[in-house]
């Protein structure tokens, strides 16, 4: 299986890429458009701005490629919140493959970022989230969060709900960071690799 | 709900895992890659490591040990020590990390916290603050050059101050290294970080002093930290992390089991 890791600048494309390798996947890392498009799977990590991630894509000339892909697509992170429509976050739009929107979190006075591990519920039965569990614990990093919605694949709480994994169609995207989530994390990869649309 | 965290902490010198007390005496503990795989095999929630020589002896340290840990590590680690740049962090953060910790070069630049934020996200820069309380003036003050005790000098800025300049400089955590307390096992300063925590709006990590399982229910409880590092007590195996979690778990505190 060819899995293609997008290039977007952003500092966690070593530790998305190790991840996979202890899945035994050896994912490519690329900003080449024909090398994306002819990927049976790919991912989108991100880490740092919406604003600067988005202005990476453009630079790479990469927004349509990634608005054309009919093959699974995982994004991670900030790379989920690109799949949405538009980011408060510098106030950019967005690929707009999943409705909805990226605001600040409303942490009703918990302290930002929300940092650390935390729990999921709302669990859908989509095959990403295959043998998960409220009990399991992941790995958040933000401050911006997608609002509950119908695309919403599973649930976190932080002062208030916020989507932790949405979905749509052959796009998917997790909130937390898998590649850095334990055996829970690396089950989320597992499930992307086994993927069938 | 939001785990509060459970750190061990590496200090790395020459690529190998050291500990002093009172950043004194450094022994070495044992190889990097290993003791980082089985701290997260034994439910870690995080790792730091410090890279304890390079920020007081202004050499260029090999940091190839990064990549090494990022290629089996599953949970997030920071690293922390030497990092002067926007470059330096760079580098770091491509090799797998997730996090950069800076300590003394933000005291002698400021503006790199600043930078960092900016360029990688305040989620990435963490504050590593040395933290002494003097007695004769009864002020906690910030002091650098930790790592090498004949470098080791008081800044001009008292704890309180230094902590509101990083977090309007865009730092996204703090870890506060009680130094009275590091090493000896007796009880993480919680005094001081009650007192911190009223003044910091971001995650704060306690370091210095944890010796008991029950300091770490103590400092969760009483000073509303959300990470504790540690690292004799885990390195010379006086306190399991797996027994850790279950008695704070049956204190109440909101742990990852």
């Amino acid at each position: 299986m060819q899995l293609v890791i997008v290039d977007t600048g952003c500092a966690n494309i070593s530790s998305v890429y190790f991840a996979f390798k202890r899945l035994a996947v050896e994912a490519t890392i690329s900003r080449d458009a024909a090398v994306i498009k002819a990927a049976d799977k790919v991912v989108l990590p991100g880490v740092g701005t919406a604003h600067n991630a988005m202005a990476q894509l453009q630079h790479g000339e990469l927004i349509e490629t990634l608005q054309s892909l009919q093959q699974p697509l995982l994004g991670i992170c900030l790379g989920m919140q690109m799949l949405t429509s538009h980011s408060m976050e510098g106030d950019v739009p967005c690929l707009n493959l999943i409705p909805g929107r990226v605001l600040p979190m409303e942490s009703a006075g918990l302290r930002l970022p929300h940092m650390g591990w935390n729990t999921l519920h709302n669990i859908s039965s989509h095959p990403l989230l295959s043998g998960f569990s409220c009990s399991d614990y992941v790995y958040f990093v933000h401050s911006f969060a997608v609002a509950p919605g119908e695309h919403a694949l599973a649930l976190a709480n932080y002062g208030s709900d916020f989507a932790a994994v949405i979905g749509k169609d052959n796009v998917a995207g997790a909130q937390f960071h898998p590649e850095r989530s334990g055996k829970t994390g690396a089950r989320l990869l597992q499930n992307f690799l086994e993927w069938q649309l | 709900m939001l785990a509060k965290r459970l750190i061990p902490c590496l200090d790395v010198r020459d690529g190998k895992v050291v500990k002093g007390v009172q950043f004194r005496n450094h022994e070495i503990i044992g190889d990097i890659v290993p003791l980082a795989q089985r701290y997260a095999e034994a439910g870690a929630d995080e790792l730091v490591f410090y890279d304890i020589t390079a920020s007081s002896d202004g050499r260029v340290v090999d940091k190839s040990w990064v990549r090494r840990i990022a290629e089996v590590i599953d949970i997030p680690f920071c690293v922390a020590g030497g990092i002067k740049s926007v470059v330096d962090a760079g580098k770091i953060l491509e090799m797998g990390a997730d996090k950069v910790s800076v300590n003394s070069p933000a005291l002698a630049r400021p503006e790199l916290i600043s930078e960092l934020n900016h360029v990688f996200g305040q989620q990435c820069v963490v504050v590593g603050i040395d933290s002494f309380f003097d007695v004769a003036s009864g002020q906690y003050q910030v002091y650098q050059f930790t790592g090498d005790e004949s470098r080791t000098q008081k800044t001009r800025w008292l704890t309180r101050d230094w902590v509101a300049e990083v977090q309007a400089r865009g730092a996204g955590e703090i870890v506060l290294n009680c130094m009275n307390q590091d090493g000896v096992r007796q009880g993480y300063d919680i005094a001081q970080l009650k007192s911190i925590r009223d003044v910091c709006n971001v995650p704060l990590i306690a370091s210095g002093g944890a010796g008991t399982m029950e300091h770490f229910t103590q400092v969760f409880q009483q000073a509303d930290v959300d990470g504790a590092l540690a690292a004799s007590v885990f390195h010379k195996a006086i306190i399991e992390i797996a027994a850790l979690k279950a008695k704070l778990i049956a204190d109440g505190v909101s742990i990852r089991p």
